[in-house]
């Protein structure tokens, strides 16, 4: 397929392989801060190609992966009043609340359905005119055009039956979270192309000055990811520290400005609990006052008050995420905690860490 | 989540600019996706989409002088390449 085949060139990938291994001259650890970045590396076995100088670290790049479980915990409440259909993308179906999740519920007969799009949750409001449609809307700053403009179409077409229950989280604070823990060992990071896309990488200027780190714009086949690499160690290697953008058939400074009014239109900067982390200052995305009526946990008085109740489990997954630790060094990795049986978030989305470990990585757990 | 995949624009139909719907083939599966971010978008254009929005065109020059550079690191080759994984 035309913009995916020329970028997986296997002979480009082992040039530039060998273009890294000339260029380094000591140990780097960067981190890339993406799932759908880390699942590529895993299936290509970038990691296993890259010279032993370069170490990547997996970030917390999976939205699924850092939505609470108190908030899915909301989620299942909501779908278990009458009248109710939840919906939501397929991962977020999965992922474990403190006692079930939502397939789990729509097993016992709440109507829980996966959507493509917003969009189409908004088709089943139009078409469910005596249903409440509520959308559990997940994702970093790629996703939240496409709920933006579910918001802002809700409203022209004056829907009454549609709500939200607003997960999305920003990347840039989760970096800044990251590289704020005194002994971060994170040299370098590849940016996620798609946020990039949406949202330019002007925000993220400051961070490389701030932290003088490099900071590389980079795409999802083999190659944008291995340049990308490739770029972070020549400016490593020159103590340099600045934005460049290895994507840029597909992401322009300035982002898309269309995306970006729309989504400030509809959505205001809030304070966000990320699994497995902590409360990050201005990380998340919450509905402004004029779109109110279609906040769900507003419209349903769900209590405001995230539960505390924590199973005791062996899963490290706060760890992996703050790239701490590998999935493999999890005593639960393979065995107690697999993708047909989950103890965390990291092991369900096909982009969360332990799932690309496991599918692409097995064989490090024996290591 | 944030994949996002390329596709080219079949058709376009619709007159208000937020409700613009595009046919877009990803190497023969074809979709109907939201055209509401990419205005400018043309029939046979190339777009990155996700959850049913084109998000950003596929700029073709970049994409061209991008894989020249892959070309370029040639200049390192040496080793014999392996398969990869």
């Amino acid at each position: 397929m035309k913009f995916v085949d020329e970028f997986r060139d296997p002979q480009a990938v082992h040039r530039y392989i060998q273009a890294i291994a000339q260029t380094v001259t000591q140990p780097w650890t960067i981190m890339e801060i993406c799932g759908g970045q880390t699942h590529s590396i895993m299936k290509y076995g970038l990691d296993q190609l890259l010279p032993p100088e370069i170490q990547l670290i997996h970030g917390p790049g999976c939205p699924v992966c850092v939505t609470p479980a108190e908030l899915i915990d909301q989620a299942i409440a909501l779908a278990q009043l009458p009248g109710v259909i939840l919906c939501s993308f397929g991962d977020m179906l999965r992922v474990p609340g403190t006692t079930a999740d939502l397939l789990s519920v729509k097993a016992q007969g709440a109507d829980v359905r996966m959507v493509y799009s917003p969009l189409d949750a908004l088709q089943l409001a139009q078409a469910n005119p005596a249903k409440e449609i509520i959308f559990f809307a997940v994702g970093f700053e790629t996703t939240a055009p496409t709920t933006a403009m579910a918001v802002y179409q809700a409203d022209r077409l004056g829907l009454k039956n549609f709500s939200l229950l607003v997960a999305h989280v920003l990347v840039p604070p989760a970096i800044e979270a990251i590289l704020s823990v005194p002994d971060c060992q994170i040299q370098g990071f590849l940016l996620a192309g798609h946020v990039c896309t949406v949202m330019g990488y002007g925000e993220y200027q400051a961070i490389a000055q701030t932290y003088q780190i490099p900071l590389v714009v980079t795409g999802f086949e083999p190659l944008d990811i291995v340049q990308g690499i490739y770029l972070c160690v020549q400016q490593l290697e020159a103590g340099q520290a600045e934005i460049t953008n290895q994507y840029q058939r597909v992401v322009q400074a300035q982002g898309n400005p269309t995306a970006k009014k729309i989504v400030a239109e509809v959505f205001t900067t809030v304070p966000k609990m990320w699994r497995g982390i902590a409360e990050i200052p201005r990380s998340g995305l919450g509905l402004r006052e004029k779109y109110q009526a279609f906040d769900a946990s507003r419209k349903f008085k769900l209590n405001s008050g995230l539960s505390q109740l924590q199973e005791p489990s062996p899963c490290i997954s706060g760890e992996i995420l703050q790239g701490q630790k590998k999935p493999h060094h999890c005593p639960a990795f393979g065995n107690a905690c697999t993708p047909e049986h989950p103890l965390g978030a990291p092991m369900v989305s096909s982009e969360g860490a332990c799932a690309a470990y496991y599918r692409y990585g097995k064989f490090l757990a024996m290591a | 989540m944030c994949l996002a995949v390329p596709g080219k624009i079949l058709a376009i139909t619709g007159d208000d600019p937020l409700l613009t719907m595009g046919r877009i083939s990803f190497g023969g599966v074809v979709r109907e996706v939201s055209l509401a971010y990419v205005p400018e978008a043309q029939v046979g254009d190339y777009v990155i989409v996700h959850a049913g929005f084109a998000l950003n065109l596929i700029d073709e020059a970049a994409a061209t002088e991008t894989l020249a550079t892959f070309a370029e690191i040639a200049a390192f080759s040496g080793g014999k390449p392996n398969e990869i994984r």
